[in-house]
């Protein structure tokens, strides 16, 4: 899974609108870096596996497809570009649904994405996906140390270390940014997926180049409407976005150290009675 | 986000020159390798926008990951362990980034699993690493040496050799020896056939080998028992994965230290012969030397161009007096002058190239089919302005090399002394550039012949031809009567050498500038004719300093006497 985004690393005066979003119009749209790293472990993957396949799926507007392209010319063998008006105004956990379904619908073995997007920095995208779809999840990879049938084993990056983790498969991966950085484009991938276009784009291009891509039906992205991966209409887009966005401020991290908290009930109920006793919630 | 071929719309202009199309018709055959092959462009524009792309990749390479690793190479440089070379860890990083960017075998057929693409496109290429780190260019460019295996190797050596290059594997050739550096026909390391095995056996050592360990290297070697010269050398290929070659130590150098030059052991080392033998110097490394200075040439220009950008950084950047350096008319100028030297230098290199591209590919064609009769005198005549120009580009840019390093220290003043700065190893890492693959000196006997036959002039009077914009007029109008004077002295020269043998030898360097600044004008001439905002003012600045070099160059001439001969004596 990846996603395109506004490349927010050298941001203008601009880059915010005057009602508190991103002015997408003033950045660069990109291919989110983490989701790179991840691209990279995927294809590593495929490097260790014989015929193996790495697809890329990304949600977006038609101009997402970029994205992909990018991914086939550094090694992926397609993707499937996630596209429509259904879809706008998705917040976390409407995304993660959509691109449950979508993946439903794929069914492949292994799931990898980056951590997070340089848009949202939420992070929870992957473990949404995963707990939808009743799969192990493992975050913040660094390293694919090993890849068998049905297991996969992994170093994990920590707050003041690493630790080496196996699980069984299938699974979802998160990349940390501190995994290898991804391969550059191929020069021989390049001059042959170039012509690559999405259904929509297709339909938008000249004769020469809709025939061409018949002839060659690896240049084909497939392109999922919302009917195509079968979706509870309410779980979809703004109607299936729970996050309001209240108001937007630059906020300095006071606590110098980190707070650890176990999974246990007891500790996050306290941590959810803090959050709402200082209206950080509710 | 550094990339060193979108920042750089110079290089960006010589793609779109006008003979690339002529230089794709020859490269692709009418396209018959499109329904062969899934990346072989299907008309045209399609090949020149696959060019492009794969220029910005290696453009990409260059800037995220050949560059930030220069300076950790030339401090940490190769290694010899167990008589073999271990490069810097840099340098094993770069290897591996443009072999994931499956950038061997560029100029190699497809069928080899090579991209296929113009000499140009490899110029431009090898301009882009030598930017980033010119060492490690020497040990990437060496992939030329596969453009002679192609061009006169069997066809099973090909095909053994030839997918390895494209895979990734690195070349060396294996030319120069104590006793026989500029004078080649002194070569005496000994090719011996083994009968038996039926493979020839190597003896004997070899000196300032670039990449000595190299994967596949191209063998110079005396194949004919007795014979003393050129007439008895053969060229030979030695496969590393065959073993009997021992590097017996890495040159300490000034500068490119992350490149291993090395001192080579034959000890009974197999080897296979390329195409016939006594044929080794006379034919086949004079090929091999001409692509390897245009791989100078072009390396030479990727220097110039990050010595200028160190240099027109650090000028905007430091402040004295209140203001920034490059406020000062004495910085600005030094840094206009190294910009239009860089700009000559590139504007030649790829004349030069798409002269050797012509002529090449239509060599290449005539292997395989009669040329028509106009298609065998097209390829003449650019053999000859390919051998005319090469060693012009070869001498101009890495003496520009040179001068604009030396003036980018001189911009960053005492902190230019120090290692803090980049513009040290540059100045470094120049000063071989008019060394190696010939001298400027032997740069010169090469071209004054063309002096002598007219090569220079007929192309000088063909570019008087060009078209002129209203802003270029005075300028041709200038370079006319630049001419005028180039013939002048050409006559004088040649008439008293007549009498006085050795004259034209004692002034040939001053000849040859002369030719070539006239035709570097023509060419930045041509450009600013096309794209006045870009090229008029660096071109009227070159055509400037031209005219004084060539002014100075004549007067020297014209008040030298036979008897001057005598005093250089």
């Amino acid at each position: 899974m990846a996603k395109q985004v506004p490349d927010t690393r050298n941001v203008g005066k601009d880059a915010m609108t005057p009602e508190g979003t991103v002015n997408r119009a003033a950045l660069a749209a990109i291919f989110n870096p983490e989701d790179l790293n991840a691209l990279e472990m995927a294809l590593q993957m495929k490097d260790k596996i014989a015929n193996a396949t790495v697809y890329v799926l990304t949600m977006g507007p038609q101009r997402a497809a970029d994205i992909i392209r990018e991914a086939m010319f550094r090694g992926a063998d397609g993707g499937y570009l996630l596209s429509g008006r259904e879809f706008a105004g998705s917040d976390t956990l409407a995304t993660s649904y959509a691109l449950s379904c979508a993946l439903r619908k794929i069914n492949p073995d292994i799931i990898v994405a980056g951590r997070q997007a340089i848009d949202g920095d939420t992070a929870q995208v992957g473990p949404q996906v995963a707990e939808k779809l009743n799969l192990p999840q493992v975050t913040y990879a660094e390293e694919l140390v090993e890849i068998k049938e049905g297991e996969i084993t992994i170093k994990r990056r920590l707050e003041r270390g690493t630790e080496v983790v196996v699980s069984p498969l299938p699974a979802v991966i998160t990349v940390n940014s501190s995994a290898k950085e991804c391969r550059p484009r191929n020069a021989k991938r390049v001059m042959k997926f170039k012509y690559a276009l999405a259904t929509s784009e297709m339909a938008a291009a000249d004769q020469k180049a809709q025939s061409f891509i018949e002839e060659r039906p690896y240049l084909h992205i497939v392109e999922f409407a919302a009917a195509d991966v079968n979706p509870d209409p309410e779980q979809l887009g703004l109607a299936g976005s729970p996050t309001k966005v209240k108001k937007i401020e630059n906020v300095v991290f006071q606590a110098k150290e980190a707070k650890s908290l176990t999974s246990e009930d007891k500790d996050i109920e306290a941590l959810m009675q803090e959050l709402i006793a200082s209206h950080t919630l509710g | 986000m550094a990339n060193f071929y979108l920042d750089n719309k110079d290089l960006q202009y010589h793609l779109s020159h006008p003979l690339m199309k002529r230089i794709v018709e020859l490269k692709e055959r009418n396209f018959a390798d499109a329904k062969v092959y899934d990346y072989a462009p299907q008309d045209t524009e399609d090949a020149i926008d696959s060019y492009r792309r794969v220029l910005e990749i290696v453009g990409d390479v260059c800037g995220e990951v050949i560059a930030p690793n220069a300076e950790g190479v030339d401090h940490e440089g190769p290694r010899v362990v167990n008589d073999h070379v271990e490069y810097a860890s840099g340098t094993v990083r770069n290897i591996e980034a443009l072999n994931e960017a499956g950038l061997g075998g560029m100029t190699l057929p497809r069928k080899y699993n090579g991209l296929n693409m113009p000499v140009t496109c490899f110029a431009m290429a090898n301009e882009m690493v030598a930017r980033a780190d010119a060492g490690f260019e020497n040990i990437w460019g060496l992939q030329d040496c596969a453009e002679t295996i192609n061009e006169f190797a069997s066809e099973d050596i090909k095909a053994k050799f030839l997918p390895r290059v494209s895979a990734g594997e690195t070349c060396a050739m294996d030319l120069t020896e104590p006793d026989a550096g500029s004078d080649l026909g002194a070569v005496m390391l000994k090719a011996t056939w083994d009968e038996a095995a039926g493979v020839w056996r190597l003896n004997g050592c070899k000196r300032f080998i670039t990449n000595g360990d190299g994967d596949i290297s191209l063998v110079l070697a005396r194949t004919e028992e007795g014979t003393k010269d050129a007439r008895g050398l053969s060229m030979l290929i030695y496969d590393k994965r065959d073993g009997g070659v021992k590097v017996r130590r890495i040159e300490n150098k000034l500068g490119i230290k992350g490149s291993p030059t090395c001192e080579l052991v034959f000890n009974n080392a197999p080897a296979v012969l390329v195409g016939d033998r006594k044929m080794g110097l006379i034919k086949y490394v004079m090929s091999l030397m001409n692509a390897a200075r245009l791989g100078i040439a072009a390396q030479s220009t990727g220097l110039c161009e990050a010595a200028y950008r160190e240099a027109l950084k650090y000028a905007g950047e430091r402040e004295q007096f209140g203001k920034a350096i490059i406020e000062f008319a004495a910085v600005r100028e030094m840094l206009k002058n190294m910009e239009a030297k860089t700009l000559a230098s590139r504007a030649m290199l790829y004349e030069t190239a798409r002269f050797v591209d012509i002529y090449k590919q239509l060599t290449h064609i005539s292997h395989d089919r009669a040329l028509e009769a106009e298609e065998r005198q097209e390829m003449k005549f650019y053999n000859r302005l390919a051998d005319g120009f090469t060693p012009l580009a070869k001498m101009f840019a890495s003496e520009y090399a040179n001068e604009v390093a030396y003036d980018s220290i001189q911009i960053h003043g005492g902190s230019g002394y120090m290692k803090d700065y980049a513009c040290e190893r540059l100045y470094r890492d120049a000063r071989i550039m008019n060394i190696y693959e010939g001298t400027t000196q032997l740069q010169v006997v090469a071209a004054i012949n063309h002096v002598t036959k007219g090569t220079y002039l007929e192309q000088i009077m063909r570019y008087e031809e060009n078209e002129r914009t209203e802003a270029t007029k005075a300028m041709g109008e200038q370079l006319v009567e630049l001419r005028k004077v180039y013939e002048q002295v050409v006559e004088r020269v040649e008439t008293i050498d007549k009498e006085c043998n050795g004259y034209k030898e004692l002034h040939s360097r001053r000849l040859v500038e002369i030719a070539g600044y006239i035709i570097m004008s023509h060419i930045m001439l041509r450009q600013a004719g096309e794209m006045e905002e870009e090229y008029l003012n660096p071109t009227k600045i070159f055509v400037k300093y031209a005219t004084k070099k060539i002014t100075e160059a004549a007067a020297y001439i014209n008040a030298s006497e036979a008897e001057d001969v005598e005093l250089f004596k």
